[in-house]
């Protein structure tokens, strides 16, 4: 049949939204002063307002609003100067009031953007809106039969929903709008970025179209993913599955697809609710919030450095590498362990290297992060001064950085205890030259007579016979210097 | 203004109600009745007027980010139809089995 196999020709594109979930890092839950510490005995951080008992009156933590405002600035969003919440209703066992407090019309923060990094390329997706509410409960199902538990610590936790436009349009856009987006999130220390342990969540919704075409197909949304990898495979999976379904001359359907981790694969989510029908309306145990413009003022005063302008400042301020400073940016720690160092030792482009390989291969190995490094910035710094000022080699100093990392002790301490002062006195390297050119009198003879490439050997053994401790440029000039002597 | 039988049907879905037959006819009476006489309200013109969305003339009520303490889990439990290993215990939820 022609017409499938026009179908078969047809190159699709993806058309990607992301709805993500930041957990705000508060000490107390949204609306009472039950903690939101991680990992407590099940049922043992609810309170009656949490629990939704009858004459309760939640209040709005006031954090939550602080965090909301610094996050939507961060993404240039608007902030509504007159914002209220709405109840969400619907009925399902891990919400104990049959409704979510959540904001519907006017939400706080609306009409922002992101910008992203693909391939070299900035591309802007925008930010439809970012919206407080409280998290639901934690529904537990694993080796029950006939029953799920259910835990309501999560209860009440604050949430920042931030919903993008739909205008993402490759799986490598959305993984890189999530990481910028956790980058700033962590950055502003309003949320912990953890998606293992729930506090960022990330529900996709994706939908094919032909390439060229303005009409967007019909979207599927993504839930129960828990990690970044997840996140691209489900995306991956549900691009396929789209794109061989419309192929074979199928249509998608709307609907919510569950990513099974033991799998692989979507599987659509079947549910008992009536298709949204969230009756929302104001909540009518909260006052609204009437925003200040000299409030915002502040906020935005507040504002520290962001992840993209970082990364701009230390490749243009330390004239490092583009690559460099993504690395150094990585984390607010790691960014602010490289300038510590630089303000002791001013060499960007050597703390950048020393960092990039011997430090951050050693914190991988330990699985560690920079803010468990036992070594501090001075100390790091003068190490590399060390080597600067001709005290010990660059080998050497990577066995003493070993030292310092695992005693925590200092540069100098090390260097002078075991006695690898590097050796650059003329005699001394001399005299090892000459005990080395006479146990190898048969190299010697072949250099001699021609063989230039034995120079290489020749230092290698006078390095050995120093135990690494000889300056090798002067190994190198005064070696050169004799068996060019020899030779005449 | 009418509110027919099916939409009886679906509000009592929603709030979780078993409804009767008779009943269904009864409150979609009383309920159409309901709604027209507050339908008066649609006479005036509120054009011009915000839409009041708390009756109190209050805003920006806050507590402090301070944690309190909260209910033992056997309180939290004691009125729990069922439980189990200090969890509410409900019946299975399904659609995050599959």
């Amino acid at each position: 049949m022609p017409s499938v196999e026009t179908k078969q020709d047809v190159k699709y594109e993806a058309v990607i939204g992301l709805e993500v979930h930041a957990q705000l890092k508060t000490a107390s839950k949204i609306f009472c002063g039950c903690s939101t510490k991680f990992g407590a005995g099940p049922n043992t951080q609810t309170c009656p307002i949490c629990l939704g008992m009858p004459g309760v009156l939640p209040v709005l933590n006031r954090r939550v609003l602080e965090m909301a405002v610094k996050t939507g600035l961060a993404l240039h969003c608007k902030i509504s100067p007159y914002s209220r919440f709405a109840r969400k209703n619907y009925f399902y066992p891990d919400l104990p009031k049959g409704y979510q407090i959540s904001q519907y019309e006017l939400p706080l923060c609306e009409k922002g953007y992101l910008e992203v990094a693909v391939n070299g390329q900035i591309k802007r997706i925008g930010i439809h809106r970012a919206h407080m509410e409280e998290d639901a409960g934690k529904n537990l199902h694993e080796g029950l039969e006939a029953a799920s538990h259910v835990d309501l610590n999560r209860a009440g936790v604050p949430l920042l929903e931030i919903v993008s436009e739909p205008d993402i349009r490759s799986i490598d856009e959305a993984v890189a709008y999530l990481k910028t987006l956790r980058d700033i999130l962590v950055y502003l220390d309003v949320c912990d970025g953890n998606m293992e342990e729930g506090s960022l969540r990330c529900e996709p919704n994706l939908s094919l179209r032909p390439v060229g075409r303005e009409e967007f197909g019909t979207r599927v949304e993504l839930k129960n993913i828990n990690s970044f990898r997840f996140v691209q495979k489900s995306m991956e999976y549900e691009f396929r599955r789209q794109e061989k379904l419309l192929r074979e001359g199928g249509r998608v359907a709307q609907e919510t697809r569950l990513w099974n981790t033991e799998k692989e694969i979507t599987v659509v989510m079947r549910s008992k609710e009536e298709a949204h029908d969230y009756r929302y309306f104001p909540e009518p145990d909260l006052v609204p919030l009437m925003i200040a413009e000299d409030l915002i003022e502040e906020v935005r005063k507040g504002l520290p450095e962001l992840p993209d302008a970082k990364r701009e400042r230390f490749a243009r301020e330390y004239g490092i590498p583009v690559y460099d400073a993504e690395v150094l940016t990585i984390s607010k720690d790691l960014a602010h362990y490289f300038e510590a160092c630089v303000a002791v030792y001013a060499q960007p482009k050597t703390v950048s290297n020393w960092i990039m390989t011997e430090l951050l291969r050693e914190l991988n190995n330990r699985g560690q992060e920079i803010a468990d490094c036992p070594i501090p910035p001075d100390r790091f710094a003068g190490l590399l001064k060390l080597i600067d000022d001709g005290t010990i080699s660059g080998k050497i100093a990577k066995t003493v950085f070993e030292e310092m990392y695992r005693t925590g002790r200092s540069p100098d301490e090390i260097v002078n205890e075991k006695g690898l002062v590097q050796i650059r006195d003329t005699g001394a390297i001399e005299a090892l030259i000459e005990d080395v050119l006479l146990a190898h009198p048969g190299e010697r003879e072949s250099y001699r007579q021609g063989k230039a490439q034995l120079l290489g050997f020749f230092i290698g053994q006078v390095m050995k016979r120093s135990q690494g401790k000889a300056n090798p440029g002067k190994v190198n000039e005064l070696l050169k210097k004799k068996l060019g002597e020899e030779k005449r | 203004m009418k509110l027919g039988k099916e939409e009886v049907e679906h509000v009592a879905k929603l709030a979780r109600l078993a409804v009767s037959e008779e009943e269904k006819e009864a409150f979609s009476r009383q309920l159409s009745e309901i709604l027209t006489y507050i339908g008066k309200l649609n006479e005036l013109d509120t054009s011009k007027v915000e839409p009041t969305s708390h009756v109190l003339d209050l805003s920006n009520v806050f507590r402090d980010d301070i944690v309190s303490e909260s209910l033992p889990a056997a309180d939290v439990l004691a009125n729990a139809p069922d439980r189990e290993s200090d969890h509410f215990r409900v019946p299975k939820i399904i659609e995050e089995r599959v």
